[in-house]
């Protein structure tokens, strides 16, 4: 036999395998070096872990269906005046940063200098508080740092938070998820189905596209507002326009102009606006 | 039976070493809340493990209706939470699940912490264990923009420009979650594939090295 068992080997194989014969055998770690009374954790202890386990997962479910998770309006990067809002758990490092001497000129201190020294302390915390002793209130410094810390944590966030309710009340805004709630509570104690934030982009169809004025858009308008009138990079679509704007306001545009929209008072006829303007109020979205 | 299907693959595999290891051992009277009401502090790391099952469970059934793109992202949630069967459960689980396992997470540390459990020989275990804490944040940080509202969206922008203002390496690392100019589709796919891919695997290996070092040492003796 190729590796039998000589014991002469460096390494002992077990039958023609590679499998290393183990020299060590498995002992779990002995326990009699602690005092009273332990017990095994497979099948007791495990089976009370489990009965509280299941306590905490029914008072879990029950919160998960007396607050449903918030979801508010679809991200619409345009919009001005939304006030953003980190999780709460990350509230105290916003909240540090819109001190003077951590943000601005010293942002550098906010975001690497103070959370830096406490992260890396809190990291390196074995090797910095050496000693062998164990109890906190031995351990003065570090359970200070600790306290201080902590203390801190809970006033920024709630400096944080005080301030961000503030701000919803001098606005006058409430947070979107919480608007949309009211407006599906409403709708349901109408008995009318929830509406729905999702915007599906239906395409519009162009309406009354063998009227002779649409002629006169094909030759005006197309040059901008795209020869299928879907407009783009910066220029407004024509088609849906309708449901924008009353009949005067396109007759206002097209004569007048606006902004980058350029005025057609002299290149059209008032009839030629009229007819325009009166086939652009026709475009509008087909009921559904 | 099951005895029979056992010694089957015991013979083949010799697990009992393997059982052993992982579950046949003793708990110390001071670390059991049965003896001792005040040891409850001890039960923290085995209840972080306990949420952190539920979020990967909610998260991989989330995962069945989400869609990770800017146009139908929102949607998707939005279906999930009113039109799915218990879709609004599992959502509410993750969510709130999120919370809780930070909550327990700091309690765990905490106890940790006070008592002095961090040292000599278990440092490897707390750097591993606060490796875990900034995973744990990075998961919060790229679930919050997944379901795409303007909640998400500003948030994901005010962090991407603070991370920005990190020296020399903000605008690195700001482009990098971005993946481009802003916050955009490019940003939604990267927070999708590090939330659910890159982070969960991170945690997962730095678990399992958590549990083997917390078996291999046994957990502190009494103060
Ligand atoms: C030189 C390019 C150009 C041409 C030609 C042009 N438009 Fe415009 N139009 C614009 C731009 C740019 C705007 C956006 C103006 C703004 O909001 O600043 C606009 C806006 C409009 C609006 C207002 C829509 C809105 O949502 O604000 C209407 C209506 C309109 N155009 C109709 C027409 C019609 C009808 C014609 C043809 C007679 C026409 N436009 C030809 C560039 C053009
Ligand atoms: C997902 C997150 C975590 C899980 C699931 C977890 C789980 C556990 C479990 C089950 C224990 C056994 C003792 C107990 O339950 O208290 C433990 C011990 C320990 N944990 Fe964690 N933990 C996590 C995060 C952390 C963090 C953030 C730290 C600190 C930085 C940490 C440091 C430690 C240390 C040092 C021990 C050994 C303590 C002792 O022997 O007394 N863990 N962990």
């Amino acid at each position: 036999m190729a590796h039998g068992h000589n014991s002469k080997e460096k390494v002992v194989f077990v039958g023609d395998s590679r499998v290393k014969k183990n020299s060590m055998v498995n002992i779990p770690p002995d326990f009699t070096s602690f005092p009273g009374k332990s017990e095994a954790f497979i099948p007791y202890f495990l089976l009370k872990e489990w009965m509280v386990g299941v306590v905490v997962l029914v008072g879990f479910l029950v919160l998960t269906i007396a607050h449903p998770a918030p979801l508010g309006y679809p991200a619409d990067p345009m919009n001005a005046a939304f006030i953003p809002m980190p999780d709460w758990y990350f509230l105290f490092m916003y909240q540090l940063l819109k001190y003077p001497y951590v943000s601005g000129d010293y942002v550098v201190l906010g975001v690497m200098g103070i959370p830096g020294l406490a992260f890396g302390a809190l990291l390196l915390a074995p090797f910095l508080d050496t000693g062998k002793e164990r109890r906190f209130y031995r351990r003065p410094i570090a359970s200070s740092l600790m306290l201080l810390s902590l203390i801190s944590c809970v006033y920024l966030t709630k400096v944080s938070w005080d301030h961000y309710q503030h701000q919803l009340e001098e606005s006058g805004t409430k947070p979107e998820h919480i608007v949309r709630e009211e407006k599906a509570r409403e709708a349901y104690e109408k008995g009318q189905p929830a509406p729905s934030a999702v915007k599906r982009a239906k395409p519009v169809a162009i309406v009354a596209e063998d009227d002779p004025a649409y002629g006169l858009i094909k030759q005006n308008c197309m040059a901008c507002h795209a020869t299928d009138l879907n407009g783009g990079s910066g220029i407004p679509a024509l088609r849906g326009i309708g449901d924008q704007f009353s009949l005067e306001e396109l007759h206002d545009v097209v004569t007048n102009g606006n902004g980058n929209m350029p005025a057609f008072k002299d290149k059209l006829s008032t009839a030629e606006i009229d007819q325009i303007a009166t086939w652009l109020s026709k475009q509008k979205k087909a009921a559904e | 039976m099951f005895k029979g299907i056992y010694n089957w693959i015991d013979e083949r595999l010799d697990i009992t070493p393997m059982w052993r290891d992982v579950a046949d051992h003793e708990v110390p009277e001071h670390v059991n809340p049965a003896h001792h009401f005040s040891a409850f502090v001890y039960c923290f790391g085995g209840l972080t493990f306990f949420i952190t099952v539920i979020q990967i469970l909610s998260g991989m059934f989330l995962t069945m209706y989400y869609v990770p793109d800017i146009i139908n992202a929102y949607a998707s949630v939005d279906y999930l939470q009113h039109k799915v069967a218990f879709g609004g459960i599992v959502r509410a689980m993750h969510h709130w699940g999120a919370s809780l396992v930070i909550v327990m997470m700091f309690l765990h540390t905490l106890r940790v912490f006070f008592t002095g459990s961090y040292k000599a020989p278990r440092e490897m275990n707390w750097v591993v264990g606060m490796l875990i804490f900034f995973i744990m944040l990075g998961l919060g940080l790229t679930g919050y923009l997944l379901p795409w509202d303007n909640k998400a969206y500003f948030a994901t922008k005010v962090t991407l420009q603070i991370a920005e203002s990190v020296p020399y390496l903000g605008p690195y690392i700001k482009e990098l979650l971005n993946g481009g100019e802003i916050v955009g589709a490019q940003t939604l796919t990267r927070f999708f594939a590090i939330h659910v891919f890159f982070l969960p695997g991170a945690l997962l290996a730095l678990l399992a090295a958590h549990f083997f070092m917390i078996r291999k040492q046994g957990i502190s003796g009494p103060l």
